[in-house]
């Protein structure tokens, strides 16, 4: 085992890849000479040279649709957003393209690409920087997403993704790249489509994925000083989502809050909240409530921060409500 | 932009098989096409349909100049582009009908005619989105150090698509083998060249990117196979992309429903005086590269090629509804959300 940032997973997991399979490449902006805006693939270009790994002009447009063209074409790469805010001047190539060329070719040409990069908010850097882009991409048949909270999972669902023969946008977050912890020195990886019990409990269940898995935790450990005892579940990936771990969890403790970084109007939460009441509503004790940002763009004061993001003091309300003790 | 009609040919320049090839394969995309349109009538197919008439020269004369390795990719006008290479004309028919036998298993429709077994990459229905796929396409080649390269087709209204120019860019940066095809016919659905774009010689795009850049009169199928083969050479020696811009003109309208207000009938008849598959035929007669007879014989293999594919069409099976959730993972037991 070794004690490896987020960033460092993200680079084992694609040069591990790399040196596995020649068909796999990096291309994004920054991601060569300068190791990558937020170092994630640092030394990659010392290792693999200029002929698999490609910095790029500003275009995401049309790097994305090179990638997906390539992807098409037999290559298997690995295509970085500097964040997914980026993404949108390219969101056609994805959508358009990736999503549906499977179908549209009746399984001729299928798109074995990464999309990644980091999602939501990263502090103080303003409405255009700072969307979540989860529930977007997770609407589209055709794609997987893949929303890791830590470096061990980072490592395991990246490595899975490049394999995968499918379109993955995989979404990192800026405030997660120095987050460190253990991780085997054998390779490893995780299945996608599976949710994890990051902990038992019995009194309500909590559901987050990505950097809001922190929040959740951070809950579960408060409420636990109140004699709430949490089940914290990470969903990991959000197309598809492990509904039946989400399921089983709440027919156990008849009681649910999700937390989520994206604004709330057919968000991820929506759609889980849709399918508790479906599967589980004899089940319920109280109804599920939801934290995730406000409904409106983020600001860039930390005052409007505070007043916008979902933290621990929300959703320690939402536990205390759905236990009836506030 | 209209050139005067070329006169005969001074001498036969190619082989008989070449000439054979363009005026059959020319004659099919025009029959299909017809016959096309008329079923497009009849309500036996649905939704949108872009006919080829009058650019033929635009696929025919590329096919013949490039190897059966390369790959292909245009937009939604294209049901000529997978005849030409050999695409059996019933599943493209097949596949305008939406039946399980099509070329995309009745999933793509008109717009999205795919056919892998002749590096046929579709059929794409984002005006200027297959420009950057082309790019893709013609990258994997280098990487894997192939000497193919993607031919890919776009209109004159893609080209003020951004995506146009982000991908000539990066084939230069990139030095990648991809022939950029501009099928200028003039208009995007009812706006002229000259209404969307300050610049109308358009071979010039190329210019600020310095990408190898040529007009081409596309009526003229062998100017059409003489810029591409040029190309070609270019994009094998690992010379990088290559812009041409073929001036074509299409004699239907945008798409079924066009009433074609924005041009004048005179217009039409002067680019059917130079009609491509009319030009080949005269260079045929007049070197006596062909006989009579043997002309008779493509006509009447043409004619039962395209009364098949409708056959066909018409007797092939409706897909099963189900078969829909099949090719959208390539993951067997993907979980879909079913309610
Ligand atoms: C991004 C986008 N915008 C608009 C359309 C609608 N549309 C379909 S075809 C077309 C005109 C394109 O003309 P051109 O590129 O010259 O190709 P042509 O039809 O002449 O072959 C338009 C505007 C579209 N399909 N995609
Ligand atoms: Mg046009």
């Amino acid at each position: 085992m070794s004690v490896i940032q987020f960033r460092d997973a993200i680079r084992d997991a694609m040069s591990e890849e790399m040196r596995r399979d020649k068909n796999v490449f990096l291309m994004g902006e920054e991601v060569a000479e300068y190791n990558g805006a937020y170092k994630a693939s640092q030394g990659m270009l010392d290792e693999f040279g200029p002929e698999r790994v490609y910095d790029t002009p500003i275009s995401e447009l049309g790097f994305s649709g090179l990638g997906v063209g390539a992807a098409i074409n037999g290559l298997r790469p690995i295509i970085e957003y500097m964040t997914f805010n980026f993404s949108l001047v390219a969101i056609d190539q994805i959508i358009n393209s990736a999503a549906k060329m499977y179908a549209m070719s009746a399984g001729q040409y299928n798109v074995p690409i990464v999309f990644r990069g980091p999602t939501g908010n990263a502090g103080q850097l303003g409405a255009q920087h700072s969307s979540n882009f989860e529930n977007w991409f997770a609407n589209t048949p055709g794609l997987k997403v893949v929303v890791p909270s830590n470096p061990y999972d980072a490592k395991g669902l990246l490595k899975a993704s490049i394999r995968d023969d499918d379109p993955v946008i995989f979404m990192e977050s800026e405030l997660m790249y120095g987050d460190k912890m253990e991780v085997p020195d054998s390779e490893y990886l995780l299945p996608i489509g599976v949710a994890e019990i990051k902990k038992k409990g019995k009194d309500v269940t909590l559901i987050s994925f990505g950097k809001m898995m922190k929040v959740a935790l951070e809950a579960a450990e408060e409420a636990a000083k109140d004699d709430i005892d949490v089940e914290v579940i990470d969903l990991r990936t959000v197309r598809p989502i492990d509904y039946a771990t989400v399921i089983e969890s709440v027919k156990k403790t008849n009681r649910c809050v999700i937390v989520e970084e994206a604004n709330p109007l057919a968000a991820i939460s929506s759609d889980l909240a849709f399918n508790i009441q479906r599967h589980a509503f004899d089940y319920l004790d109280a109804p599920v409530l939801r934290v995730n940002s406000m409904d409106i763009p983020l600001s860039y004061a930390p005052t409007y921060i505070e007043a916008t993001l979902p933290n621990v003091k929300r959703t320690m309300e939402a536990i205390k409500k759905v236990t009836y003790k506030s | 932009m209209a050139k005067k009609s070329s006169t005969t040919k001074a001498k036969v320049k190619y082989s008989k098989e070449t000439y054979t090839f363009w005026y059959e394969s020319m004659l099919l995309m025009r029959r299909f096409e017809e016959k096309a349109g008329q079923l497009y009538g009849q309500q036996k197919i649905r939704g949108f349909c872009h006919l080829y008439i009058g650019q033929e020269a635009c696929a025919s004369g590329a096919i013949s100049a490039l190897t059966k390795d390369d790959k292909w990719i245009t937009a939604y006008r294209d049901h000529a582009h997978p005849l030409g290479l050999g695409t059996d004309p019933g599943a493209v028919m097949a596949e305008l009908y939406g039946k399980a036998t099509g070329a995309s298993k009745g999933k793509g429709g008109s717009m999205h005619i795919f056919d892998k077994s002749v590096n046929f990459i579709g059929g794409h229905g984002i005006v200027g989105a297959q420009i950057p796929l082309g790019l893709g396409i013609g990258f994997a080649e280098k990487y894997k150090g192939t000497k193919n390269l993607c031919m890919c087709y776009m209109g004159d209204g893609a080209v003020r698509q951004g995506a146009f120019h982000e991908a000539l860019n990066l084939a230069m940066l990139y030095k990648t083998p991809v022939i950029f095809v501009i099928e200028n016919n003039g208009y995007a659905m009812g706006t002229a060249v000259r209404r969307s774009s300050n610049v109308e010689d358009l071979s010039t795009l190329g210019e600020s990117y310095d990408m190898p850049s040529f007009a081409v009169d596309a009526m003229d199928v062998e100017a059409v196979h003489e810029a591409v083969a040029e190309a070609a050479e270019r994009a094998r020696k690992g010379d990088g992309p290559t812009l041409l811009e073929f001036r074509t003109y299409r004699y239907k309208g945008h798409s079924m429903s066009d009433p074609q207000k924005y041009r004048t009938r005179e217009e039409v008849e002067e680019y059917k005086q130079r009609d491509p598959i009319e030009q080949v035929k005269k260079t045929i007669e007049d070197n006596n590269i062909l006989t009579a007879e043997e002309i008779e014989e493509i006509n009447k293999k043409v004619k039962k090629q395209v009364e098949d594919a409708v056959k066909f069409a018409e007797e092939s099976p409706w897909p099963d509804g189900k078969a829909a959730f099949e090719d959208v993972y390539v993951q067997e037991d993907y979980p879909f959300i079913m309610e």
